[in-house]
């Protein structure tokens, strides 16, 4: 056992005091607060642009009801504008409402592109204005029908709540398990990565360096393969905890220096990754409520929960590993062939918490978030929205059971193959390794 | 008394038998040349020594007591033919960190270290990384580390390869110096006038079998071939008897091998009655280089792969 720590401090301090590690701890939440101001000020700097558009051509179907929008764009009906001289005239763009009946397209010409943002406006105001003319044209007065716009709009939200056993309701929001359930999906997915390849090629450099031989004189091989695993896995949480310090920290000092606009603006980028391009109005409303719907999420549960898919998926991947890591030679080549059959359940995982997410209790994700090989990757999308205690049970007893399995299978076939050299390793080999009484 | 005894070690891997029934013993304090061609099983004989891979059958009895590789490890020192150390690591901490795994305490490490340094002229690598060290200066460190703990037995695979003859010597020195101070060293290597000059105990494993064990002047009486060379002004006339075979005939020099049972007093006896002055009269001894070729040629040179059932 004080092997093994010795053997873990070792390999904490030296991967702690590398260049790259500093590196990619201080540099990455920088970048990524860089990342979502950035596209929030251009966002910003491209929206600030007041357009004025000319609108030729009309057949009478918008004249009355097309609404220009206060701070984006306003609409000037006029006749004598055209393709060629609308800068000259003063305009952004010109709008030809050249009636094509049969296809209900328009063109609008420009000098500079309007964007997706810019163009749905427009289709957005057209089909308000269009739905409002029909309406009136049935007889609805025009005043009735703004002063039923105004009050409808933004009227409702829903909020969701769910009973619990105990028959109390608690409130809940897709959205934000979603979120939740997401991130830290993909969190574990990638750190499984980088984590598991930094054990495989920390085993690689051992057996490459031929320190192994002289190491295992000292220690068993299961101890200087469970040290390595442990380091690493400090070395994990420590980049994982400085970079939700760092974060926090980033996110507060931009919080004061920034202007609130750019805030939001970012506060909304980084909502809407996933989704398409919202209204303002609503996208505002949307955060309001994800806001409040965050202290209703159950932090405890997700961190503790969190904290152990980590670290056992990291477990359960990371003495398969180092034993890939053992069995290989200098070629990178090889490395990549024989990760495959331990990279595909990872990636398996991934894809079906992504293309189930939205339904956390479908079977898929009922049995995927069991088996110990997508577990740590796919329960984490069920956590934010609650999973029944057996199934969580379960799927933790099995992830140990899982991990305390292949680290026996693992060392098995380190303890061979770090002394190998000359030739790969095949699977049928390691397999007889595994398997064979010692 | 033996500090190691080897009882019918088997080792078979998947296509060879690696090492097939050795057994020996090694006396506490003595210098001892395992020897073999390469591929001979000396690697894997080694590895079972220091605990890294366990007989198929046999046992070992180390310090009197069976071999329990756990715990007796601390008192081995082992520094394979492929050398390795943390190309990354500082070159102290490096050496405080094997120190470290090998049972010694930090500061019992540090003040070893820095007494080796002094004795091999390193102060000043301290704070290098092994990457900026020549191979030879990686050499020193590496052979430092082996011997840091003072184990009791030290285990040296091929521990000249790459020193120049300076450093050579040092490390020549310091494996005397162990020797003195009650530390067994197993050296293994296939540099046989290394051997005779550091060795005193020799056995020489082929194929996975032994097939010499002995002191180095045992076995080279064993071999010995009745081969004299005399000091001495002769011509061809001179040298007809049946008494010997001129093997190599020189004006001022003779090389000859006794025939039937004639003694060295026969020879004398018929130079002197041909009134030929004999400056000098030695008998040739073979080296362990000619016994190693002899016993070794005429199996294939490299190992064939066989089938084990």
């Amino acid at each position: 056992m004080n092997k093994i720590s010795l053997i873990l401090k070792r390999e904490y301090i030296t991967r702690v005091r590398n260049k790259t590690f500093l590196l990619s701890t201080f540099l990455l939440p920088i970048v990524m607060m860089l990342f979502i101001f950035g596209t929030a000020f251009f966002a910003m700097s491209a929206k600030d642009k007041f357009k004025k558009v000319a609108v030729v051509n009309d057949p009478g179907l918008f004249t009355v009801n097309l609404k220009s929008d206060s701070t984006r764009m306003q609409f000037v009906f006029t006749s004598n504008v055209d393709s060629t001289n609308f800068t000259e005239k003063g305009y952004d763009a010109v709008l030809d409402l050249h009636n094509d009946s049969a296809s209900r397209r328009f063109t609008v010409h420009s000098k500079k592109q309007l964007g997706i943002e810019g163009t749905q406006l427009i289709e957005n105001r057209l089909d308000r204005a269009f739905e409002k003319e029909r309406l009136m044209k049935k007889g609805i007065q025009k005043e009735t029908l703004d002063s039923i716009s105004k009050e409808t709009s933004g009227m409702f939200a829903i909020e969701n709540r769910l009973t619990n056993e105990k028959g109390v309701s608690e409130g809940v929001n897709a959205k934000v398990n979603y979120g939740i359930g997401f991130g830290s999906g993909i969190l574990i997915y990638i750190t499984m990565f980088i984590f598991g390849a930094m054990v495989m090629r920390g085993v690689m450099e051992e057996k490459t360096n031929r320190i192994a031989e002289v190491m295992v004189s000292s220690v068993k091989p299961f101890q200087l393969m469970m040290g390595k695993i442990f380091g690493i896995a400090a070395v994990g949480l420590t980049q994982l905890l400085l970079w939700v310090v760092l974060l926090i920290a980033l996110s507060t000092i931009a919080g004061y220096f920034l202007p609130s606009e750019i805030i939001q603006q970012a506060g909304q980028a980084s909502n809407n990754i996933p989704g398409g391009m919202n209204q303002n109005s609503q996208m505002a409303m949307q955060l309001s409520h994800m806001l409040k719907n965050f202290s209703n999420v159950n932090w405890f549960m997700i961190i503790g929960c969190f904290m152990f898919y980590f670290l056992g998926g990291y477990l359960f991947y990371a003495s398969l590993f180092a034993a890939i890591g053992s069995v290989i030679n200098e070629d990178p080549q090889e490395a990549q062939s024989l990760m495959l059959p331990i990279t595909m359940p990872i990636i398996f995982g991934f894809i079906i918490l992504t293309s189930n997410l939205s339904t956390p209790d479908s079977t898929v994700m009922v049995w995927a978030s069991i088996i110990p090989f997508t577990s740590p990757i796919v329960m984490m999308g069920r956590v934010p929205s609650g999973v029944p205690w057996p199934q969580l049970l379960l799927s933790m007893v099995l992830l140990i059971g899982g991990f305390l399995f292949t680290t026996w299978l693992a060392g098995k076939i380190y303890r061979t193959g770090i002394l190998m050299y000359g030739k790969k390793a095949s699977w049928k080999e390691m397999f007889k390794w595994a398997f064979r009484k010692s | 008394m033996n500090i190691l005894e080897l009882h019918n070690l088997k080792k078979y891997f998947a296509t060879q038998k690696a090492v097939d029934d050795i057994s020996f013993e090694v006396e506490q304090g003595s210098i001892f040349g395992l020897l073999g061609p390469n591929g001979a099983g000396k690697t894997t004989l080694l590895r079972m020594i220091t605990g890294i891979f366990y007989p198929d059958s046999g046992h070992i009895i180390f310090n009197g007591k069976k071999y329990d590789p756990v715990n007796d490890v601390a008192y081995i020192g082992y520094m394979p033919e492929e050398r390795g150390l943390y190309k990354k690591m500082k070159i102290g901490e490096q050496a405080i960190y094997l120190a470290r795994l090998k049972g010694l305490s930090k500061t019992d490490a540090i003040e070893k270290i820095k007494a080796w340094f002094v004795k091999f002229e390193m102060q000043s690598w301290w704070n290098k990384k092994v990457e900026d060290l020549s191979k030879g200066m990686s050499q020193k460190l590496q052979f430092v580390t082996t011997v840091l703990h003072e184990p009791k037995l030290i285990i040296l695979d091929e521990p000249f390869s790459g020193l120049d003859p300076v450093n050579a010597n040092l490390i020549k020195d310091e494996i005397f110096n162990l020797a003195k101070k009650g530390s067994t060293i197993i050296f293994s290597t296939h540099r046989m006038e290394q051997v005779e000059e550091i060795c005193s105990h020799i056995v020489l494993v082929n194929k996975g079998n032994k097939i010499l064990d002995g002191t180095v002047t045992d076995i080279k009486n064993r071999f010995k071939e009745n081969i004299y060379k005399i000091e001495a002004k002769t011509s061809a006339e001179n040298l007809m008897t049946y008494i010997f075979e001129v093997i190599k005939h020189q004006p001022q020099e003779l090389l000859i091998k006794l025939q039937h049972d004639s003694t060295t007093n026969d020879v004398l006896k018929h130079f002197i009655n041909q009134d030929i002055a004999i400056h000098s009269f030695n008998e040739v001894l073979p080296t362990l280089n000619d016994i190693f070729i002899k016993l070794v040629e005429g199996t294939p040179e490299a190992r064939q792969f066989q089938e084990i059932k």
